[in-house]
């Protein structure tokens, strides 16, 4: 997993409450055998006009102009600012793998729903809660400065804002650790790896018949 | 009690702690996984996760894949292999799963190799799932395993990648209950009706946090494969491991397969597999009993397999619910499957029947079902019936044994192995408000097909409602002799 330590980028306002993940990303594109390649339908329901489906060239699809990141200012943006209740709904693993595929990586909101948020941190996106009073005032200034950034620091937990003032957030040592470190849980299982190997030569040497003979 | 000796282990407690690589801080555990079952549908997010990653799978030969979800079970379909798959979708996935283990290097069973099938039907008749062992697989039916004396449960997505990169999994340990059935099961009575008359008795959720053991002498006297039917449906319980004890039964069943040990090894495996069993002190968190001689042939009337009841019984109505909560619950599996309350059981009419998946797909079901149909019709009223063998070999058995003949004079299909009907991911698939005989595990809504409505049986019990058309106490038909 790629890891997170400091962050720079554009941000992005989606200005309502209790986004689902069937709206991060339609049922119709989970039958998808990768993990990759959901970026394209991110948001799709909000993003074009017509109804997507698996597979589709969607460059060529109309896009609903209204939409967010679909205005020019907001290309290329790596943050995004929501509102309360961010992630609801069905489990998927595939929204967060959809947010990190458009190129997020890093959501702001007051409150996520929780297993949105694990899922988050197993896919290198970082979620940040801060005050409802803080979202609000961001809304305020990405709306009023074209090519508003933020500077994310996962070290000191800490976001900047352009005009240097700092809001400071938390995430749970464990998470933060992983993250800084780019170790999933894979990676983590990992560094137990000599102790896998020990058990594993022992464990062969009382029950050779369970491995393959070299 | 004075002079207490120590406090035995269960079986359970002696497959995890044979197991355990690392106890950690926060009670979850690292566990060694001996087999990693794989199929087409959990698996490729996994082996993608593993490429972007730049792993590599930890050990290969515990590894063993086989696509079965997504086959096509007609000849027709079949016998062009990965390309003859009429639905794309269908297709890409087991192509997917081909080109996976290609890369990896990982063995496979493929569509068009005999001993392909529904991998919890693969594993046991291959040798590959041993007693001892730990069994994971991308699928929550992976229970099936413990019949041989394997703690075996089903994973997510992520946990097969997880699997394949470390050879092991992160796991809490569940506590110990006992299901113990005594006394004999009366004639006509199957390992199916057992298991579904232990989950009406402790319910869906019955099991939940616990492995659950099965014993007694009901147990003890039954074949593997009835067993494996048994186990299957832990996970129904809400258990996500079942397991039955290593007897003689075990060993002379994993003798001479594939995969098993041989020579030496043979001789040393099961020496091991022979302590495979609760100790006389083990205590179990919880105990359930129930006598062999009252449990009656099984017909689920509701949307979740704890709504059984026996043949002989009336449909209920909500206010014979169990409690409170319940009452709705019932109130909408009436209304979903079209039943009215007080309505006999064998007055459901049945539009179609289901001989499969990987609970009854095994060369002794598949006997059974022959030795009602024999001789018999279908009824008129019956649309479909189906017999899809549960691999490739047990399709090649029946074969030897002309049971398909038997079945095809009487007016059933025989198909190609896969888990076909059990989950209408291919083109087996019930129309709205049909009523199925199934031999499958789950009645849940639009589980065989949307608004199709399933009631799980026996093999015998789905083969005699399809000779009468309508649910029917099999113990009333006049059996042929065994057919086999
Ligand atoms: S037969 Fe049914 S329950 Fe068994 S693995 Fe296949 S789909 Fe799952």
């Amino acid at each position: 997993m790629q890891a997170f330590t400091v962050h720079k980028g554009l941000v992005a306002p989606l200005d309502r409450a209790n986004v689902d993940t069937d709206m991060i990303i339609p049922k119709q594109f989970l039958k998808s055998i990768k993990r990759t390649g959901f970026g394209v339908n991110l948001f799709d329901e909000l993003r074009y006009q017509d109804e997507g489906y698996p597979g589709q060239d969607c460059s060529k699809r109309p896009l609903n102009p209204g939409f967010v990141l679909n205005q020019p200012r907001y290309q290329g943006v790596s943050i995004l600012l929501g509102r309360q209740n961010f992630g609801c709904g069905s489990s998927r693993e595939h929204a967060p793998w959809a947010l990190d595929d458009f190129g997020f990586r890093c959501v702001i909101a007051p409150s996520f729903a929780d297993i949105f948020y694990n899922n988050c941190f197993k896919n290198a996106i970082l979620p940040i809660k801060l005050s409802e009073e803080q979202v609000d005032q961001l809304f305020k200034e990405v709306d009023a400065s074209e090519g508003y950034q933020l500077t994310i620091d996962l070290e000191r937990e800490v976001v900047f804002k352009p005009s240097g003032e700092e809001l400071p957030f938390s995430i749970d040592a464990f998470r933060r650790h992983c993250l800084l470190n780019g170790l999933d849980e894979i990676g983590l299982t990992l560094q137990d790896a000599d102790q896998i190997r020990d058990f594993e030569q022992r464990y062969k040497a009382g029950n050779p018949w369970l491995f393959a003979s070299e | 009690m004075a002079g207490q000796a120590s406090k035995g282990k269960t079986l359970y407690d002696k497959l995890w702690d044979a197991h355990l690589v690392r106890q950690r801080d926060d009670g979850s555990a690292l566990i060694y996984i001996d087999r990693h079952l794989l199929h087409e549908v959990t698996s490729p997010q996994a082996f993608e996760g593993l490429k972007i990653a730049g792993r590599k799978p930890w050990r290969l030969d515990a590894n063993l894949a086989t696509p079965d979800h997504n086959v096509p079970t007609t000849s027709n379909e079949r016998q062009h292999g990965i390309e003859g798959i009429e639905d794309p979708v269908s297709k890409i996935q087991v192509k997917t799963l081909d080109e996976n283990c290609n890369y990896f290097s990982i063995t496979q069973f493929n569509m068009q190799d005999q001993r392909q099938g529904i991998v919890h039907v693969v594993g046991p008749e291959q040798g590959a799932t041993l007693p001892g062992m730990t069994v994971v697989c991308g699928d929550s039916h992976t229970s099936t395993h413990g019949a041989f004396g394997a703690l075996a449960h089903g994973i997510g997505t992520s946990e097969v990648e997880h699997v394949l990169a470390t050879q092991c999994l992160v796991a809490k340990k569940m506590k110990n209950m006992l299901v113990r059935v005594d006394g004999a099961l009366g004639v006509g009575v199957t390992p199916k009706d057992v298991i579904l008359a232990i989950i009406g008795r402790i319910g869906t959720a019955g099991g939940t946090g616990f492995a659950i053991e099965f014993g007694g002498d009901v147990i003890r006297n039954m074949t593997m494969e009835g067993r494996m039917t048994l186990c299957n449906m832990a996970i129904e319980a809400g258990a996500r491991a079942g397991m039955v004890a290593v007897d003689q039964n075990t060993i002379d069943y994993v003798h001479g397969r594939p995969f098993a040990p041989q020579g030496d090894q043979w001789e040393e495996a099961v020496k091991v597999w022979e302590t495979l069993h609760s100790d006389d002190n083990a205590e179990f968190d919880q105990v359930v009993v129930l006598n062999g001689e009252n449990i009656k042939p099984q017909v689920s009337w509701g949307t979740s397999p704890e709504m059984v009841l026996p043949v002989d019984a009336n449909v209920p109505s909500p206010e014979d619910a169990p409690d409170e909560t319940r009452k709705e619950g019932y109130a909408r599996a009436l209304e979903y499957m079209g039943l009215t309350a007080g309505q006999k059981v064998t007055d459901i009419p049945v539009d179609r029947v289901f001989i499969g998946s990987c609970t009854n797909s095994r060369i002794e079901d598949l006997r059974e079902a022959a030795a009602v149909v024999k001789g018999r019709r279908v009824a008129g009223s019956v649309k479909e019936a189906l017999v899809v063998p549960g691999s490739g070999l047990v399709k090649a058995q029946a074969e030897a044994e002309g049971l398909d003949q038997i079945f095809v004079a009487a007016g059933l299909q025989w198909r190609e192995p896969g888990c076909s009907m059990c989950l209408a991911m291919n083109a087996d698939k019930l129309g709205q408000g049909e009523h199925c005989a199934s031999t499958s595990n789950r009645n849940f809504e639009g589980r065989q097909g949307f608004g199709g409505r399933t009631h799980l049986v026996s093999p015998a019990m789905a083969a005699a409602a399809a000779i009468a058309g309508h649910f029917v106490d099999v113990r009333t038909f006049d059996v042929q002799e065994s057919v086999a």
